[in-house]
């Protein structure tokens, strides 16, 4: 496989990997989350880094989610004491556990394979040359480790599908019935330490966050459905990493910058785009509601005046125009929405009500 | 027979602020139980503290004799409203499924038969038509028939409801008021929380009137008397029509708008 083709597969599976616990962060309102975790699992590599002295144990991966949960648990206990909230909770646990960790590095970590730049960025254009045989096949050691991670997280939410579900939107039945929500939160939690070292190796915690949090965000205004938001959460992950990758390439730049770009590109169009939350959509229907509104008031005023003498003056278009206080144009285009909702009908410059207009001013006057 | 439930002695604090002061309430099988106080009262902590969500600081609670954890399948929650988060992407019948997960236990995935139970109760409470509909798309009394729609698929003999009746209206309160007196034909036992004093005797056997401490709780006939609803609410209760108190006898109305004591949250 060439280098290329190795580097993209290796954004792919970071990708999914990252957008799917990244889902349930979103809809639990703690996508905050995902920054802490992601920062102060450097913390747990490099206390167990000093014990093991080997940057390829598996052991980094148990330091690190208990680092992870170690944050949670801090930011928990914070906020328990009611002096403040969580996103200040976790503004100030996670820098702290941070930059103990920078520290312990720039002072006694210094020339081990362990910089602070590739914390912050990743490497992922020189993961291809750290090598690993797997079963006979010569392959990047970052891809063994992010399959696996990609693994653990498709095999603990297709598991817990049902119980995730549940104690994420109604937290207080999951535990009447027995759930333990709080198990399957810290579940969930060591879930996001252990993909963020598996992907902060590779493309660096920024987009490790980036990841985690735009693609679910972006399916978030996509669908009504919690299986659909998963997969549209992976789908969109690989799209911005692809999308990146190729932008990198483009402009000859770092390529976990280039990704992280793209996945607030795509969540922008989709944020504009989406056929129902999207503010497009939102502003379609906010005109439309009005335009509705406008022609049931036409309606109204046509029914106020039937059968009375003036009928045929009040009924007149230009009439209307000053009567309701109209512009010209406005009163034009109501009217053309009047008729095509079938409230009226215009004949030589007057408009009359149709029956359906009749009725539907009646009924808005009776409710 | 046991009592359905028997709390005793049971003190909840937050931190250093008690809310809960030895309550004790003993509720039969087969009644329907107000438990009404004003806000602040600690009427949903002590449906919380009975279901184990929130941790006691001393007393016990039974239910039909034996603690929540022996007797979790048998007892059914309907949290307030506006606990749950209506924007979460799901739809109706989906939401009242999730009433079955307890007796599926862990790893089993809902089925056809749990979504033929999901439309039974939802035609129980006329929510039939709206069982597409995502959830985001319900009004305030339609989201309340499907948390209620959810309690009724759990098939539990012991229901505890938080204010059900909250910002419905008049149809929607009569058709929980209907499912209510059903559930109790079938035996059994549901407590709710209750704010609106007038029809506490019309729609109730028993009451409790709470505030942090247990002023009183037995048949509505005996303890929902003017004295009681004192103490409970202080001098700010002097609205209550005198024939929905018990003194008065059962009281013959059509929905008349809320009491003027508590109010909604
Ligand atoms: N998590 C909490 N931490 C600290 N105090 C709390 C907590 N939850 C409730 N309280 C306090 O406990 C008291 C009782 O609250 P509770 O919600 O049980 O009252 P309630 O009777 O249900 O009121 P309402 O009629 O407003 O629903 C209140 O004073 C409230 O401020
Ligand atoms: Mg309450």
């Amino acid at each position: 496989m060439s280098a290329s083709l190795e580097i993209q597969l290796l954004a792919v599976l970071v990708a999914a990997a990252c957008a799917l616990p990244g889902v349930f962060l979103v809809l639990r309102g703690t996508a905050m989350m995902a920054d802490a975790i992601s920062h102060t699992v450097l913390l747990g590599i490099v206390l167990v880094f000093f014990v093991v002295q080997d940057l390829q144990s598996p052991w980094l991966i148990v330091g690190a989610a208990a680092i992870g949960l170690v944050t949670v648990t801090l930011t928990e206990l914070l906020q328990h004491t009611r002096l403040v909230k969580q996103d200040a909770a976790i503004g100030l646990v996670f820098p702290a556990l941070f930059s103990v960790a920078v520290i312990l590095i720039s002072r006694f970590a210094r020339g081990v394979h362990l910089d602070v730049d590739a914390v912050l960025l990743g490497e992922l254009a020189f993961a291809p040359f750290d090598r690993l045989i797997v079963l006979g096949i010569d392959v990047p050691r970052a891809l063994v480790t992010i399959a696996v991670v990609l693994i653990a997280n498709i095999a603990f939410i297709s598991l817990f599908y049902k119980e995730l579900k549940l104690a994420t939107f109604d937290a207080g039945l999951a535990a009447t019935l027995g759930f333990a929500p709080a198990l399957l939160h810290y579940g969930l939690m060591a879930l996001v330490s252990i993909t963020a070292v598996g992907a902060f190796d590779i493309v660096g915690v920024v987009l490790v966050v980036a990841l985690m949090v735009t693609p679910a965000a972006a399916a978030y205004l996509l669908t009504s459905d919690l299986r659909r938001m998963l997969v549209l959460s992976v789908a969109i992950g690989v799209l911005s990493a692809l999308a990146g990758y190729w932008l990198a390439r483009l402009l000859n730049a770092n390529i976990a910058g280039a990704m992280a770009t793209m996945t607030g590109v795509i969540f922008l169009v989709v944020l504009v785009l989406a056929p129902q939350r999207g503010l497009l959509a939102k502003l379609v229907r906010r005109r439309r509601q009005q335009a509705d509104f406008a022609a049931t008031m036409l309606a109204i005023h046509l029914l106020h005046h039937t059968g009375a003498p003036t009928e045929a003056e009040e009924a007149r278009i230009d009439h209307l125009e000053r009567h309701l206080d109209w512009q010209p144009g406005y009163a034009a285009r109501v009217i053309r929405h009047a008729e095509r909702l079938g409230f009226i009908k215009s004949i030589a410059g007057h408009l009359q009500l149709t029956p359906t207009g009749y009725a539907k001013a009646q009924e808005v006057l009776a409710s | 027979m046991n009592p359905a439930l028997e709390v005793t002695d049971l003190t909840v604090a937050y931190h250093d602020k008690p809310v809960l002061w030895d309550v004790d309430v003993t509720a039969p099988a087969g009644i329907l139980m107000a438990i009404v106080g004003p806000n602040g009262a600690g009427k949903t902590t002590l449906m919380k503290a009975i279901l184990g969500l929130t941790p006691v600081a001393a007393g016990s609670v039974r239910i039909d004799g034996k603690s929540y954890t022996q007797q979790r399948q048998r007892v059914g929650y309907v949290p307030q409203r506006g606990s749950v988060d209506w924007d979460f992407p799901t739809n109706v019948v989906d939401v009242v499924t999730m009433g079955r997960y307890g007796a599926l236990g862990w790893f089993r995935r809902p089925g056809r038969r749990e979504v033929d139970l999901a439309m039974h109760a939802l035609e129980q409470v006329g929510m039939h038509d709206f069982a597409q509909r995502q959830i985001s798309q319900l009004s305030g009394g339609q989201q309340q028939r499907v948390f209620l729609a959810r309690a009724i698929v759990q098939d539990a003999d012991i229901y505890f409801m938080d204010e059900p009746f909250q910002g419905v209206d008049a149809t929607t309160e009569r058709t929980i008021v209907t499912l209510l007196k059903q559930l109790r034909g079938d035996g059994k036992t549901v407590v709710v929380v209750h704010h609106d004093l007038q029809t506490v005797a019309e729609y109730f056997d028993w009451v409790t009137l709470l505030n942090v401490q247990c002023i009183a709780s037995g048949p509505v006939g005996q303890v929902f008397t003017e004295e009681n609803l004192r103490r409970t609410y202080g001098g700010r209760i002097a609205f209550v029509e005198r024939d929905a108190l018990a003194t008065g006898g059962m009281a013959l109305r059509s929905f008349a708008p809320a009491a003027t004591a508590g109010g909604a949250d």
